[in-house]
């Protein structure tokens, strides 16, 4: 099809690296944004941490022996020690890789499967939409917990299992949002449109319906991250997650459990890390929710 | 007629199926689009304009929405036939569309250079930098200055937008464009630059175009040929100076009555009496007949065929059937 556009025609450089640009551009937005950047500054200490726990904390999370428990923060032990005498910092630093490795990949598998199946109900609507939502009211019947026990005693315990679990076992409420927004937005006129340009649904699904309802997901996705590491905790507790010796925020918060009276830092420093990374983690959202909206650029 | 139309609907039939019952939208429409001319449709609120407009892109919403009947002729294919898969094809490659409001009609996180550029990566095979190109060449066109390639919708004014909208209907250079009351929502200052870029653009391109309106301001502006559009069907269609020389249904004559005359000066204008049927439970006949100053006993019984008055020009009225019969005999 011959192009009878005769206009100016230096028109590459301006566009060509535009892709970056748009990236480049939301970086900026979320730069501006200094509690976001708080909060990322937050979340990339605890990786840099945790990814170098072997070299700063050699000695390791089953550093066992009776005669030092439950020690008091001190120069040697900064958060005291544990009920078996292990440093407390030092599992919490070990068990850094394992509680954020399963908040951010079970919050990744939720969104990632319920932002599909969800959008795919809100969609299409009738059959489609009640076959996927029956399915999932049928896992939201079950209370998550017990259906991570059971996937993981289904499939065995061990730290990629337990991560899916938790992930399956929060999918129907990212399917239940999604959902929402995709049906206020497929009755959208610019949804129309992209119809008539010959758009398929597929792409109509993936280039303008999930960029759109991207908001709410970001901040559930901020939120379940701490729901997932208590989660994973649960099952630690109850011995179908990693196994005891293991570090791992959760677990050793409820192992603090029977303690608190008697020996406050085993639950208070694994819940203050739990927080905290949620708090960063929440800021990050809010700023990268914002940062993402063309609207409210500056 | 000489000429072979570019799109022709013969017969079209489109209800909406809800529990409350049938609407029934597009009765019995015969529409003809002849290449690079532009023809007007014109018609109240709620006589079928947009859903005519949808059921050529094949888009009406089903459910509820059903072509009962009827063909739609593209190039010798009728469009009510076709897959999904060939219909996208023809989308926005050969028939687009324009919507109504450029305040919605755009995605509001993509730019309004990405949002070209899909169409025109979805019909030809082009590479990324060359689709690029070509969306912001599109942009120049509708005369937007192609460094605003990356920004959003938000950005942009109510007759920007619809520029741009403009620019991704025209960007695979479409046979038809069909554009649904695209000035309704611009104030008129802007409409009549919207409307001249258009009329350019139509005949740079070649393009034949379908103008969905219901001011007749615009038609006397745009149009070749007029369709008058009442309760879901055509009731006259014409070459425009002969229709609004001689506008023959009873209906376009009102329609023409009730526009403001500034050189008379009247107390009253002088309105169609009564409401558009109910399009739930349309009169039996001539769906016109409740408010037609000339209604005849035949009106309520028989719903009136296409009469032919000359090459250009035709209407569905018993008054003038009478008259095609008593020349015949």
């Amino acid at each position: 099809m011959a192009k009878n556009v005769a206009t100016a025609s230096a028109s590459a450089p301006v566009v060509a690296d535009k892709k970056r640009n748009q990236w480049k551009e939301v970086w900026r937005r979320l730069k501006q944004n200094k509690m976001a950047m708080l909060g990322l500054g937050i979340l990339v200490f605890m990786v840099i941490i945790a990814l170098s726990a072997d070299l700063l904390f050699p000695k390791g999370f089953d550093d066992q022996m009776i005669s030092r428990r439950f020690q008091l923060p001190n120069s040697e032990y900064w958060f005291g020690t544990d009920n078996l005498g292990r440093g407390i910092l030092d599992r919490m630093v070990h068990g850094a890789r394992v509680s954020l490795s399963i908040g951010l990949f079970a919050v990744t598998i939720s969104i990632v499967f319920g932002g599909l199946l969800g959008a795919m109900a809100g969609f299409y609507g009738g059959k489609v939409d009640n076959i996927i939502m029956r399915s999932l009211d049928v896992l939201l019947a079950i209370p998550s917990i017990l259906l991570a026990i059971s996937i993981v005693s289904a499939l065995g315990g061990g730290l990629f299992n337990v991560m899916l679990a938790v992930g399956i076992s929060s999918i129907p409420g990212y399917a239940r949002i999604v959902r929402a927004s995709v049906i206020t937005l497929k009755g959208q006129e610019f949804i129309e449109a992209a119809r008539a340009i010959g758009a398929s649904d597929k792409r109509i699904i993936l280039r303008h319906i999930i960029p759109n309802a991207l908001a709410p997901i970001i901040v559930q996705g901020t939120l379940g991250v701490a729901g997932a590491i208590l989660s994973a905790a649960g099952l630690s507790f109850i011995g179908l997650g990693l196994a005891p010796p293991n570090p791992e925020w959760g677990a050793m918060l409820s192992g603090g459990r029977q303690f608190i009276r008697d020996h406050w830092p085993m639950t208070l420093f694994p819940g203050l890390a739990i927080m905290i990374t949620i708090f960063a983690l929440n800021l990050l959202g809010d700023g990268l929710r914002d940062a993402l909206d063309p609207k409210l650029r500056n | 007629m000489s000429r072979k139309p570019l799109l022709d609907i013969k017969n079209l039939n489109v209800h909406y199926i809800t529990h409350e019952g049938t609407t029934k939208a597009i009765n019995d429409l015969n529409l003809a689009l002849y290449p690079g001319e532009t023809l007007g449709l014109v018609g109240e609120t709620g006589a079928g304009k947009t859903t005519t407009a949808l059921s050529m892109m094949q888009l009406v919403p089903d459910p509820p929405g059903k072509i009962i009947s009827g063909e739609i002729l593209y190039h010798d294919q009728d469009l009510t036939k076709l897959s999904e898969h060939e219909l996208r094809k023809i989308r926005g490659n050969q028939i687009s569309m324009i919507f109504q409001d450029p305040m919605t009609s755009l995605n509001p996180i993509m730019t309004v250079g990405d949002q070209i550029r899909e169409g025109i990566l979805l019909h030809q095979k082009v590479d990324m930098a060359t689709a690029t190109k070509r969306a912001s060449d599109m942009l120049e066109v509708v005369g937007i200055p192609m460094e605003r390639y990356n920004e959003y919708p938000h950005q942009f004014s109510g007759g920007m937008k619809q520029r741009v909208v403009i620019a991704i209907a025209l960007s695979c250079n479409p046979e038809i464009l069909i554009a649904d009351e695209p000035t309704t929502a611009l104030d008129v200052t802007i409409q009549a630059q919207v409307l001249q870029l258009m009329e350019n653009l139509k005949k740079d391109f070649n393009t034949s175009m379908l103008m969905i309106t219901h001011d007749l301001g615009v038609v006397a502006n745009v149009c070749d040929h007029v369709a008058i559009m009442y309760a879901g069907t055509v009731i006259e269609h014409a070459e425009k100076h002969m229709l609004y020389r001689t506008p023959k249904h009873p209906y376009t004559q009102g329609l023409f009555g009730s526009i403001p005359n500034v050189e008379e000066n009247v107390d009253r204008l002088k309105p169609i009496m009564g409401l558009m049927p109910d399009p739930t439970n349309l009169p039996t006949g001539c769906t016109f007949h409740p408010r037609c100053p000339h209604a005849m006993d035949i009106c309520q019984v028989e719903f009136p065929r296409i009469t032919r008055l000359n090459d250009e020009h035709w209407v569905r009225c018993h008054l003038y059937s009478a008259d095609e019969e008593v020349s015949h005999e």
